[in-house]
């Protein structure tokens, strides 16, 4: 479920580095929490996020929640799919569904982030 | 937390459970928009047994109801259903509410579960002079809603009630799955359906039949999401959001439920002084023009100022649009009129569209 090159973050964010930059969305469990997304307020390019900053924001029918930059970095992409089909964070979380690309300021900070083996224990432990 | 007698089967569809005014509810089983979809298009089954009922009996019982509610039991005959309010002295609302006449001296009132016991000291507090009885009927009472268009067609084979021959806010006595059960053709979202009232205390065989017998024809369970959002599209009322003690039944909207040729009743002389003087301010429907979604309480400009807070506002899965209700002063209530609604500190466009949003064609 939860793939094992992926970092992972308490509020639920996935973070996959490739080479100097990394891709950012939310996990399959955040999306199953919201229901069915309708919209995606996605950032500028070339800001410069700190780590747990707001990076944008989520609604589902029901809800709205903030996303975090699970470390610093600058936004290289955002992923414009998600203007007109928001439904791909529950369709494909882990993968179509991606919300943006950085440049990542310090590797050494994916270090502090949750593997998938410890993101699945931290997920057990909230349905309990 | 409260538990309707249903509670075990909702978890054991995978309900995800919230807690929603001291009960614990199903908000949604398969999501919101499937959900909201299979009542607009084939049928939905909601529990909905949090719903307060109250029995006023009595000599009395019509003209004390008369004195409660700005709409006309008298009309009624038994059998009939009516839309109304319980008001305040200001023509605010304590709640708003169905009437079921029972008998001549018979009226069961189904209120909010929000205000299920406000309302029911309300009642009761009020029978200075009136030889009525009012009995809180609340927790005997299990309350299912079948609701949309293959509504009649499911619930048919299970009942000795003729239902093709009840009409729009008609109830009738009968079995259901057999069950001895109220049926009336009332709901909360727009569509055709019913509503079916027990005090069978095992009454589950009703909710797991109607959903084997009706799931092959598209029936879903339906939590409270997308209950609210089938009743916001088709404008029925959500207490403490778009009516409230801080609101008028004129300011409302709702002139259509206040019947002045019936004689006094409870806010009376506000609403003829709001008829005399015209509103202030009036709740209207809005659609955002701009991406996003406007929800309560979000802060809402007209002309560089702050007037408002958004009533209802969400998603509108068969619109595809941001939907809401805000009380506009008066210069702002026309049509097509633009106006701003404050989204994270974000100026975000509306403006003042026809309601309902949605209206089902008739059949």
């Amino acid at each position: 479920m939860y793939p094992n090159e992926f970092r992972y973050t308490k509020d639920h964010e996935w973070i996959k580095l490739e080479g100097d930059e990394a891709v950012i969305g939310i996990t399959d469990f955040a999306q199953n929490q919201l229901g069915d997304i309708i919209y995606v307020e996605l950032p500028a390019v070339g800001k410069e996020l700190a780590a747990h900053q707001s990076l944008g924001v989520v609604e589902s029918v029901k809800s709205v929640s903030d996303v975090y930059a699970p470390v610093a970095g600058v936004i290289t992409k955002v992923n414009e799919a998600l203007a007109t089909t928001a439904d791909l964070l529950n369709k494909d979380p882990h993968g179509q569904g991606w919300i943006i690309r950085i440049k990542v300021k310090d590797k050494k900070e994916l270090d502090g982030l949750f593997t998938a083996g410890d993101y699945e224990k931290f997920l057990e432990g909230l349905e309990h | 937390m409260k538990k309707t007698r249903f509670n075990e089967l909702h978890h054991k569809l995978g309900g995800k459970m919230i807690e929603f005014v001291g009960w614990e509810m199903p908000v949604e089983y398969s999501g919101i928009i499937p959900e909201h979809m299979a009542v607009r298009t084939k049928a939905g089954l909601f529990d909905v047994s949090h719903m307060g009922e109250i029995l006023v009996t009595g000599k009395d019982a019509l003209k004390y109801v008369q004195w409660l509610t700005p709409n006309d039991a008298g009309k009624l005959v038994p059998g009939q259903v009516q839309y109304t309010a319980l008001m305040t002295p200001e023509s605010t609302f304590v709640d708003d509410m169905l009437v079921y006449v029972m008998g001549p001296e018979e009226y069961f009132l189904v209120v909010n579960a929000a205000n299920d016991d406000k309302d029911f000291a309300w009642i009761a507090g009020h029978t200075k002079g009136f030889a009525v009885k009012v009995e809180h009927q609340s927790d005997v009472y299990s309350q299912l809603a079948l609701q949309g268009p293959l509504a009649e067609k499911i619930l048919q084979p299970l009942t000795d009630i003729d239902l093709a021959s009840m009409k729009s806010f008609h109830w009738a006595k009968g079995k259901v799955v057999g069950k001895a059960c109220l049926v009336s053709r009332t709901g909360y979202t727009g569509e055709d359906g019913f509503e079916i009232y027990t005090t069978d205390p095992e009454p589950q065989v009703i909710w797991t039949t109607l959903i084997e017998k009706g799931g092959p024809l598209g029936l879903l369970p339906i939590g409270l999401g997308a209950r609210d959002t089938l009743r916001l599209e088709s404008k029925l009322m959500l207490y403490g959001n778009d009516i409230s003690d801080k609101t008028t039944v004129l300011e409302a909207d709702l002139k259509w439920i206040v019947k002045l040729q019936k004689g006094d009743f409870l806010g009376r002389p506000v609403i003829e002084k709001q008829l005399a003087e015209g509103l202030t301010r009036k709740l209207v429907g809005f659609e955002l023009v701009e991406p996003g979604v406007a929800r309560p309480h979000y802060p809402v400009h007209f002309k560089g100022q702050k007037v408002a807070e958004v009533a209802s506002g969400t998603f509108s899965p068969l619109l595809k649009k941001s939907i809401g209700l805000v009380y506009l002063p008066i210069d702002g209530t026309a049509e097509g009129t633009e106006f701003e609604i404050e989204i994270r500190g974000r100026r975000t466009k509306a403006r003042v569209i026809p309601t309902p949003f949605y209206k089902r064609a008739k059949a």
